[in-house]
């Protein structure tokens, strides 16, 4: 390299010094980003500000209420059998499981007890309702990361879930099955084989899954250690469900709870993860919904028969007190505080939503990641929009 | 913590023994709080309701955190009132029903109109705990935030504050979630009126069909329950 003159020197620090002069002019204290309402990545109608330093979030701020309807208000002119039509729409991709803790609640103040077919029956659509959310969490997680295959092979299989349902309830998405003192109707015949053959096919696709995107390096490397949430912020914030799980806390309301669902009549394992990172949140997923098809599988084995609906009053009279019961829902726990003044419908019901709480910690989990690790983030808390607003 | 192996039983304690676990809690509350935990309701096997002092509010909560309740369910409160407007059912044309006014509180008493309640669990013991206190009737309604606590009452409370109109003293951002900035009103308060039913009546009123075994005798208000079919 030849050497330089004086002048092309002092012309060269010049231009570095411009350089530099203008970056601090330009420089600002930081840059807002605005992810939403309207965003792929957000599942719905989310938004997010996020405060960017570089490529750093320095602070960040959901804003929900986009789909806020009320159902709190709602359920106070509404009579108690009516209230299971709304609350089917507050986590859209497994209704069934909206209707289970609110309508034990009711049994609980009227100390009725579903006959234990109905249980059954409950636990078998519960655990199906889980299935067509989660594996729909699965196919959609893959979008999130730039892999498109995955979603085609989620939405291919539940199908065969949504049928299922479909077949037993005579709803798809709202099946609005379960009542006070049962659920509304028995089976329909060669359900139960089909829905053997269909948890196998279900089995498949997570082992499709797990090769395709957890095998993954790219996958791997944009999930392993990033968004770490340790166990005692996840139990501080409420986070539950496979966030708590994967933070490697031991709680699972299907096991540690006494309820009136069938799921002390089967053997299940809880799966925990020690890692707390997007990875261990998407991995504890795919093992729940192994889980679901075989906890469905020994459910429909050993059904017993009987009645499905236990004996209770034409009309319904919930006699005054305060319940709560929550159930481990797709998304985590989901409970209702009911509280009865002796009415035909609730003097007041607090609906306790899981995603409303996994998003609470969004301010706090986002803080010092970088942008592309927002939507992996926001993708393994999985959230459903309804869920958050109610 | 139960070890994964044998996680499969739900009631692995036996009955008794979950009760005295509960009655060992409100001990425990009793010894923290003193005369602050006013009235406690329990009911065997099933949950625990206690309710403290406004004043202990926000003790109450650190309370049962350091007693091993880490993990925060819910904050949300209740209007007591009973709703001037009934379920809204009403025929527009009939003159209006009488309806009773007297405040009534539910488990562990009170003597607001508005109680704030939340629950909490202990994830090692399988317990949770249901807690309240009243707000008192004063302009504006205050009561202690509880984010020092359970950094997860931030968005309850918020929720809460826009919903009920109760204020929380200590919160960082009281901000509306859902409701516009602009919106006047509490929707949750029971004087709130649901509009969608006062300015189109209900159709349950003229769709009633008598129940099968039931003749003119039936008494009036039994085609309520039937709109479920």
């Amino acid at each position: 390299m030849t050497d330089l003159i004086d002048r092309q020197k002092l012309s060269y620090i010049a231009a570095q010094a411009a350089d530099a002069r203008l970056n601090v002019e330009l420089e600002t204290e930081g840059m807002t980003l605005n992810i939403g309402p309207q965003h792929p990545a957000t599942h719905g109608t989310l938004r997010i500000i996020v405060r960017l330093d570089g490529e750093q979030v320095v602070w960040a701020d959901p804003g929900a209420g986009y789909m806020h309807r009320g159902y709190e208000k709602l359920t106070e002119v509404r009579t108690f059998p009516q209230v299971t039509t709304l609350i089917n729409r507050i986590d859209w991709l497994g209704s069934f499981a909206n209707e289970v803790p609110f309508i034990l609640a009711a049994e609980q103040l009227m100390d009725v007890e579903a006959p234990p077919r109905a249980q059954w029956i409950r636990t078998i659509l519960f655990e199906l309702s889980r299935i067509a959310n989660v594996s729909l969490f699965l196919g959609d997680l893959g979008v999130q990361l730039g892999a498109i295959t995955p979603v085609f092979m989620a939405f291919r299989d539940r199908e065969y879930v949504l049928n299922l349902i479909e077949g037993a309830t005579g709803g798809r998405f709202h099946p609005n099955f379960d009542r006070i003192g049962g659920v509304k109707d028995d089976l329909p015949k060669g359900w139960i084989d089909e829905t053997h053959q269909v948890m196998k096919k279900l089995r498949n696709f997570c082992d499709e899954i797990e090769n395709l995107l957890f095998g993954n390096k790219i996958f791997q490397d944009r999930t392993r250690g990033i968004g770490v949430i340790p166990p005692a912020v996840a139990q501080q914030y409420g986070m539950s469900g496979a966030n708590l799980r994967a933070s490697g806390v031991d709680w699972d309301l299907r096991r540690d709870q006494k309820i009136a669902l069938a799921y002390d009549k089967v053997d299940f394992k809880v799966w925990t993860h020690p890692d707390g990172d997007s990875f261990a949140r998407c991995w504890i997923r795919l093992q729940e919904t192994r889980e679901a098809t075989k906890i469905v599988d020994q459910l429909l084995d050993g059904m017993p028969s009987g009645p499905v609906m236990a004996k209770v009053p034409r009309i319904i009279k919930v006699p005054e007190g305060e319940a709560w019961v929550s159930t481990e829902n797709p998304l985590g726990e989901m409970g209702y505080y009911v509280v009865s003044q002796g009415d035909l419908g609730p003097f007041r019901v607090k609906i306790r939503t899981a995603s409303f709480n996994n998003i609470s910690i969004v301010p706090w989990i986002l803080r010092g990641v970088y942008v592309p690790d927002v939507i992996t983030i926001l993708a393994s808390l999985y959230f459903i929009l309804g869920d958050i607003d109610k | 913590m139960a070890p994964l192996s044998d996680s499969t039983n739900a009631a692995e304690t036996p009955a008794l023994a979950s009760d005295t676990l509960r009655q060992g809690i409100v001990a425990d509350l009793r010894s923290a709080l003193g005369e602050q935990l006013v009235d406690v309701k329990l009911v065997p096997n099933t949950d625990l309701w206690v309710r403290v002092a406004t004043d202990a509010w926000r003790e109450a909560g650190r309370a049962l955190r350091d007693d091993g309740f880490h993990y925060f369910c819910f904050l949300s409160a209740i209007d007591w009132m009973p709703s001037p407007y009934g379920r809204g059912e009403d025929d527009p044309t009939a003159p209006p029903p009488e309806r009773k006014t007297e405040i009534v509180q539910g488990y562990t008493g009170g003597s607001t109109r508005f109680q704030v309640f939340a629950r909490v669990t202990d994830l090692e013991r399988h317990v949770g705990i249901t807690i309240k206190a009243d707000v008192p009737d004063a302009d504006p309604l205050i009561v202690d935030s509880w984010v020092t606590n359970y950094a997860g009452a931030n968005w309850h409370e918020r929720e809460c504050h826009e919903m009920f109109g109760i204020g929380f003293a200590g919160h960082p951002d009281l901000r509306n979630m859902y409701l516009p900035t602009d919106f006047e009103g509490h929707p949750l308060r029971k004087d709130f009126p649901l509009l969608a039913r006062h300015v189109k009546p209900w159709p349950g009123i003229v769709d009633v069909e008598p129940l099968p075994g039931e003749g003119d005798d039936a008494p009036a208000d039994a085609g309520e329950g039937a709109s479920d079919d």
